[in-house]
């Protein structure tokens, strides 16, 4: 079945295309700018692919081997997809202004996202670890790209470093698992997890916890966000949304496909410390942007206590999470994304020293930038009226679907907390008067920038006020990611009692 | 009356309209010069006030079910209906929006003399905030207009303010979005209860209402959640420090509608959200003990805070904290009589309170003070602002002939029965209200003259006796 992996060859090929022009012509910034365009060339014919797999294709029919074939891998495709979009579209003029010229970014982001693709469809122990880590290279890579940045390069070196321990963690918990049940086939996996009883067993679950330490690097949940901050702080700012928004996007896609459909038999042993570790991530990731100065270390913490809303949705250990999940990517992608472009038209440099002060008086110097900017933030902090809220609501709904009720509440207190770094970027930008009356000149951005914040804004309040589509989409994709064999039974037995805690 | 307005259909589309014409005049006001903003604001509130009248007349007081129901379709997979419909209780509240809005866009006539267009623009969307609350019938629109709302008022206060604008606009902001947070939570607890016990999965208020038996079980800790949000917002006593603050920094019309309608919302969600749907808990011994107890020391911690402040719009503030009390006391009473007075209060609290809060905006735009200390002896100066002012203020405490007296007199009356010793303390909250108010009014408009400055204060404007004339019908 080829046909099955038609997105990923073709980004796949749109990327070597890229690599191959990318190798004649990479003298200046106009060549710079022929491969973001034959990238977004590539991405835009990959998303239609996809789209044409979801809609018009029926599905395999037989055991899924390698690569799962439903709604879900390419509802999280689209979503990395977005993802790419935007950030090549930032990069456009981003690398321009900081006259980074690196033929090879966009060939490496391409194959980025062929990795996330990937990921988004694994079924098999195997196409995951190879997805994650054709995902991580180049990821590895596009933080230090700027070869001038010092900040860059530290990054990118902890990143890589706390990377390659992270798989090794990944790849133990892999071969115990293949210990435990026989087997790296997800659905196999699933069926033995049933039929074996492996909820107590010891290797099993020592698989688990180390699978869970993994993915808890990838997506930067607490105590494995060490790496967030310095990396997202030094990556350039287009990257670090791209990271924020699809590298998490892509790492939640696998998460669940592993955790909700291969070990969801065994839910009992690893629900309490996915429980735990979306309660401290979001609350610690919240404290931890509550104290810092600059925005763009404001935001990289955010996206930790984003990762931690998302897990929650992971906790609750059903479809209805994952649907969660879907819809809240969505959105966390156009409005983490819009912030950190408004960011890095803030300043120059990496946008490491942009603080919110910088922002002062911006409502009435760019009274549109500061409008999308507000929905951005009012977005993040999950308020009525925007798609973050929305998404927000739906994670909640699942957690108290599946009955965890103190893991509700303390959502709702991270969020609180957040309001306590979100508004004040919207206080200076309305009610503080700018520095000087030049302030804000300097704010310029290509043209392409202003359509990706203009679209994100415009998206996210229609999300926020007709979330009908969007919702129908997210659920009926997460309907048809469970296999047949397994969840149904599991399903009955949790879903309609509250767990006590 | 009635019969033109059956004939025109009335019933059928004013909620609507009362929700859309403000939303729509605010796009309008963005494309329109700056110098028309007040005007076009005020047409479209004054619009407002005078197809709300007609629910007056239209309004069956027959009947306790919904009127004027309007449902439109919203998010159908999940029971989310865009739902409105009209009370007893709500009409009240909804009336009290329409006719305080008007008034508070002539209150900043001159008030706000920067960024006019956004700021009446706001003033807009906070009415269609205030009358999504008072009239949904569907809790997740609740829930979204409970929080809407927020926006404008925050931006009110922290744009517009005074000196310590954004401390106070955060402060609003996050102590409100706290409760409300929860009330999230236990909207969504409700949702799945019921939808699990009755197979309908809905947001409806009255199909949540029709089976609050199967939330007993949970019902203590649903009812902290929402009692907990709409105690922020009245506030009862622990819950009310935001309140000064914003009181104070928020510029006169915000003050007003802050201490007019946002207050209100609070006891209007007990009313309708807490009490019906959590019923036992809310009167059981021990939650009512708490609730009354607090209800009272806000009564006197209020009025003996009021006693001590400089400032004027503080004592303003804080005698709110005081009267707010009083209704918390009369919906706990729960006899015919003190829940009437507490509406009563809810009502008049919410004129003579907006009345005070213009009249000490404009001894503000005179003076740029608002200590108490730096007046003393005006009444000579400025005649008109003292009668006004000494009226105003004698309703506020609630005197025998005057607006403010029925309902304290009805509360107290109601609540006897039931609470004896916390009616009694309650009743020294009025002797207190005539203490802080008098002595207040004795050191700024009599005595001798002791600031120069004030020798030659204007007095009242044709202006600013056309906003004061409806706030005064003293009765």
């Amino acid at each position: 079945m080829i046909l099955a992996l038609l997105p990923e060859i073709v980004l796949a090929f749109w990327g070597i295309v890229v690599l191959l022009v990318a190798g004649v012509r990479h003298a200046n910034a106009d060549d710079q700018k022929l491969s973001g365009h034959l990238s977004l060339v590539g991405l835009l014919s990959a998303l239609l692919v996809t789209g044409f797999m979801w809609f018009e294709q029926p599905g395999v029919v037989g055991p899924v081997q390698m690569m799962a074939v439903d709604a879900f891998r390419y509802a999280a495709s689209s979503v990395v997809l977005l993802g790419a979009i935007m950030a090549v579209l930032v990069s456009l003029g981003y690398l321009g202004r900081e006259r980074i010229v690196v033929p090879e970014y966009n060939a490496l982001l391409l194959f980025g996202v062929v990795g996330m693709m990937i990921m988004c469809g694994a079924a098999d122990m195997i196409t995951v670890f190879l997805g994650i880590e054709l995902m991580s290279l180049c990821v590895y890579v596009l933080v230090g790209v700027n070869r001038r940045s010092a900040a860059g390069a530290e990054g990118a070196l902890k990143y890589f470093l706390l990377g390659a321990f992270a798989a090794g963690f990944l790849l133990y918990g892999i071969a115990l698992i293949f210990g435990a049940t026989g087997s790296t086939n997800l659905a196999t996996i699933a069926t033995r997890v049933s039929s074996l009883g492996l909820g107590t067993n010891v290797m099993f679950l020592a698989g688990v916890g180390l699978l869970l330490v993994g993915f808890g690097f990838k997506v930067a949940a607490v105590p494995f966000h060490m790496w967030t901050p310095d990396v997202y702080d030094g990556a350039p700012t287009p990257i670090s949304g791209f990271m924020a928004a699809a590298v998490k996007a892509a790492a939640f896609a696998v998460m669940i496909r592993v955790f909700v459909v291969a070990f969801g038999g065994a839910l009992e042993a690893w629900q309490d410390a996915m429980w735990w570790l979306a309660l401290i991530t979001m609350l610690v990731g919240n404290l931890m942007a509550l104290a810092q100065r600059t925005v763009k270390r404001m935001l990289a913490y955010s996206s930790v206590g984003h990762a931690g809303y998302l897990l929650a949705a992971v906790a609750s250990g059903s479809t209805a999470g994952a649907g969660a999940f879907l819809f809240y990517a969505v959105a966390y992608t156009l409005m983490t994304i819009g912030a950190f472009t408004v960011v890095g038209m803030a300043g120059q440099d990496g946008e490491r020293n942009v603080t919110i002060d910088d922002f002062a008086g911006l409502g009435a110097a760019k009274p549109w930038l500061a409008f999308a900017m507000t929905v951005f933030m009012l977005s993040l902090l999950g308020f009525p009226g925007t798609g973050g809220f929305i998404g927000k609501w739906l994670i909640l709904t699942s957690v108290v679907e599946s009955g965890q009720w103190g893991l509700a509440v303390g959502l709702v207190l991270a969020s609180l907390i957040s309001a306590g770094f979100y508004l004040p970027v919207i206080m200076q930008m309305y009610m503080r008067p700018a520095f000087d009356a030049k302030a804000h000149d300097a704010m310029t951005a290509a043209t392409t920038t202003r359509v990706v914040v203009a679209v994100a804004t415009v998206l996210l309040l229609w999300f926020g006020f007709r979330p009908n589509e969007m919702l129908s989409l997210s659920q009926g994709a997460s309907q048809d990611l469970v296999p047949a064999v397994t969840f149904t039974a599991a399903d009955e037995a949790f879903v309609g009692q509250p767990v006590d805690r | 009356m009635s019969n033109f307005l059956q004939s025109i259909g009335y019933g059928t589309w004013v909620l609507d309209v009362l929700m859309i014409v403000p939303l729509l005049g605010a796009a309008l006001l963005m494309f329109m010069p700056e110098a028309t903003a007040k005007w076009t604001a005020l047409w479209i509130t004054l619009g407002e006030f005078i197809i709300s009248v007609g629910l007056w007349w239209s309004f069956d007081p027959g009947t306790a079910a919904m009127q004027f129901e309007v449902v439109h379709e919203w998010i159908p997979a999940w029971g989310i209906s865009y739902r409105l419909g009209l009370d007893g209780i709500s009409i009240f509240m909804v009336l009290l929006t329409t006719f305080t809005m008007p008034l508070a866009v002539l209150g900043s006539w001159n008030y706000i003399k920067e960024k006019e267009r956004g700021f009446y623009a706001l003033m807009l969307v906070l009415t269609t905030g205030m009358l999504g609350v008072f009239l949904s019938l569907d809790l997740f629109v609740f829930y979204v207009f409970w929080e809407i709302m927020l926006i404008p008022m925050y931006f009110i206060i922290g744009v517009w303010g005074g000196t310590r604008k954004l401390y106070a606009a955060l402060k609003f902001f996050v102590f409100t979005f706290a409760g409300s947070l929860l009330m999230l939570v236990a909207i969504l607890v409700m949702y799945f209860i019921v939808g699990r016990a009755t197979g309908t999965y809905s947001f409806e208020y009255a199909h949540l209402l029709n089976n609050v038996h199967a939330i007993r079980e949970w019902a203590l800790w649903l009812f902290i959640a929402f009692g907990v949000a709409f105690a922020i917002k009245v506030p009862i006593f622990p819950f009310h420090t935001w309140l000064p603050d914003a009181h104070v920094e928020a510029p006169t019309p915000g003050s007003v509608i802050l201490a007019g309608i946002l207050l209100k919302m609070g006891t209007y969600g007990f009313l309708r959200f807490a009490l019906p749907f959590f019923p036992t808990t809310a009167m059981h011994p021990t939650v009512a003990t708490v609730v009354v107890t607090l209800a009272v020391v806000g009564v006197v911690y209020g009025a003996l805070v009021a006693m001590v402040q400089p400032d004027f719009k503080k004592l303003i503030a804080y005698s709110s904290v005081s009267h707010l009390g009083f209704v918390m006391l009369g919906i706990w009473a729960l006899t015919a009589q003190s829940v009437q007075g507490a509406i009563i209060i809810m009502i008049n609290h919410g004129i003579s309170t907006a009345a005070l809060f213009f009249l000490a905006g404009m001894l503000y735009e005179r003076r740029h003070s608002r200590a108490i200390s730096d007046f003393g002896g005006i009444a000579r100066v400025v005649p008109m602002f003292s009668v006004v002012l000494t009226l105003v203020a004698l309703s506020s405490i609630g005197l025998p002939g005057t607006n403010g007296f029925v309902g304290e007199f009805l509360v107290l009356l109601g609540s006897f029965s039931v609470y004896p010793v916390a009616t009694a303390i309650a009743t020294t909250g009025v002797i207190f209200a005539a203490a802080y108010l008098l002595w207040a009014l004795q050191r700024m408009l009599f005595g001798p003259m002791v600031h120069e400055e004030n020798r030659d204060l204007p007095d009242l404007s044709r202006r600013e006796l056309i906003v004061l004339a409806p706030l005064r019908p003293a009765a």
